[in-house]
């Protein structure tokens, strides 16, 4: 049981037992049932799974009906970490007293939480889960806003993204804070594993969850999810928008071990201009108009910085 | 089923999946195990859809894509081949299409009411611009 899950190509994952199940009320397109989908299937193992409040809590557990086939716990916005944490804490005192009733089985603890969930709200209880060490994932499924309130901008929304508390017309641009720096956070924790994933990349996002489920200790995941709805594209074209992140390095796959190991597990042969991805949305259509074209040159800007920042990060290992 | 009223749920309610003692579900096929009426296996979003994929056996290539990248684990594989699409819980997204990398593509989207036997007696072929 406890023995890794062996993937080599996509025919081989493909002959894995989906513990996550269709008729969710995720709308169609969703990218966070193919990341839930990525995770769950990358090992054999029980799981001990919870979603914080957000699309993904809602959408699977709508009462009568749930979507998950492992145990898994629908709780408040703040608390799918500590939850899971709790659990894990459980298990490895039972362990450590030698009542688990089957000891063999090696059960992996995972936590879900949107953008707003783990970037804001839950913030402090992750923070608190990863200081401390547990055995256990945070997967952040990060789709930049609140989607499932009606899409209020989080900490994770993007300079120049129209949301509904920071909407876009001839006076605001839309959100003018830029997107909180989550992996540099978790990677200041110094627990031993912190990766971002996206689901387009399906090897490397398995890679990475083996990998994390292998660690001993905390680790954290952030996924990007494009959201058909508040990202305003066409549902059929999720892949292509995530796709767009990864090739424009809007989203840098990379991981951080120990805090201070910086790995970048993708580099795209042909680096796509940023423009294209913001392009491809409707959150940024207003970007396109000439009062605030200037912003997609700093888009550009910033996004050349922070993966030449990276890089950096890689060569001097510190 | 009978559904409980918002008042009468007992707290720290649970809902069970299976019916039964359930034991590595890992490693039982969906259509092996035993579902329970609280499983939304069980229900169906097909009325959801506008429009609906329809599978062309003849140009898949098996290379499961498609089974990957579907958000609701509505595309069928055993054996590492493409089988069908599960149209219960099919929401008619279309992600299946712009994943699937034949060409001509294998998978194309049809309107709801559209019959298959006919759309596949009449599948495009080869586009030789790609």
């Amino acid at each position: 049981m406890s023995e890794m899950k062996k993937i080599k190509n996509l025919k081989e994952f493909s002959t894995s037992a989906d513990r996550f199940e269709g008729a969710n009320l995720l709308c169609p397109g969703c990218a966070h049932s193919i990341i839930v989908r990525e995770v769950l299937n990358a090992t054999n193992d029980d799981l001990v799974l919870a979603a914080s409040t957000g699309c993904l809590e809602v959408c699977t557990a709508v009462y009568p009906y749930t979507s998950w086939d492992a145990s898994w716990i629908h709780i408040g916005f703040e608390n799918g970490s500590t939850a899971v944490a709790g659990a894990e804490t459980m298990y490895k005192a039972l362990k450590t007293k030698g009542r688990l009733k089957q000891p063999d089985r090696t059960p992996k603890f995972v936590a879900f939480g949107g953008d707003g969930a783990s970037y804001d709200i839950g913030f402090q209880w992750i923070s608190g889960c990863m200081e401390r060490n547990h055995d256990m994932m945070y997967v952040v499924l990060d789709n930049e806003v609140y989607a499932n309130t009606g899409g209020q901008r989080s900490s994770s929304t993007p300079i120049g993204s129209s949301a509904t508390t920071t909407p876009a017309g001839s006076i605001s641009y839309g959100e003018k804070i830029n997107k909180k720096d989550m992996m540099g956070i978790m990677g200041a924790h110094h627990i031993p594993y912190a990766a971002q994933v996206a689901p387009n990349k399906w090897k490397d996002m398995v890679k990475k969850i083996q990998k994390g489920f292998a660690t001993e200790g905390a680790v954290f995941i952030n996924a990007v999810s494009p959201c058909t709805t508040e990202w305003k594209f066409d549902p059929k074209d999720t892949m292509h928008i995530a796709d767009l992140a990864t090739d424009t390095l809007v989203f840098p796959l990379y991981e951080i071990i120990d805090g201070r190991q910086y790995n970048i597990t993708y580099r795209p042969k042909n680096v796509v201009p940023v423009e294209e991805y913001l392009a491809a949305q409707g959150r940024f259509k207003h970007l396109f108009k000439d009062q605030y074209k200037y912003l997609i040159k700093e888009w550009q800007e910033r996004v050349d910085e922070n993966w030449a920042y990276l890089q950096r990060r890689e060569e001097a290992k510190v | 089923m009978e559904n409980k009223g918002w008042d009468e749920f007992e707290i720290g309610a649970m809902l069970r999946t299976f019916d039964g003692s359930v034991d590595n579900i890992a490693g039982t096929k969906q259509e092996d195990r035993s579902y329970s009426e609280n499983s939304s296996y069980r229900a169906s979003v097909a009325d959801w859809r506008l429009i609906k994929p329809v599978f062309n056996k003849d140009y898949c290539i098996d290379c499961q894509f498609c089974w990957v990248y579907c958000p609701d684990v509505s595309i069928v594989s055993r054996d590492k081949k493409m089988v069908g699409i599960d149209m219960d819980h099919c929401k008619g997204c279309g992600v299946c299409v712009e994943v699937c990398p034949t060409n001509p593509k294998s998978l194309l989207m049809f309107g709801e009411h559209a019959d298959e036997e006919t759309e596949i007696a009449q599948w495009p072929s080869k586009d030789e611009e790609k």
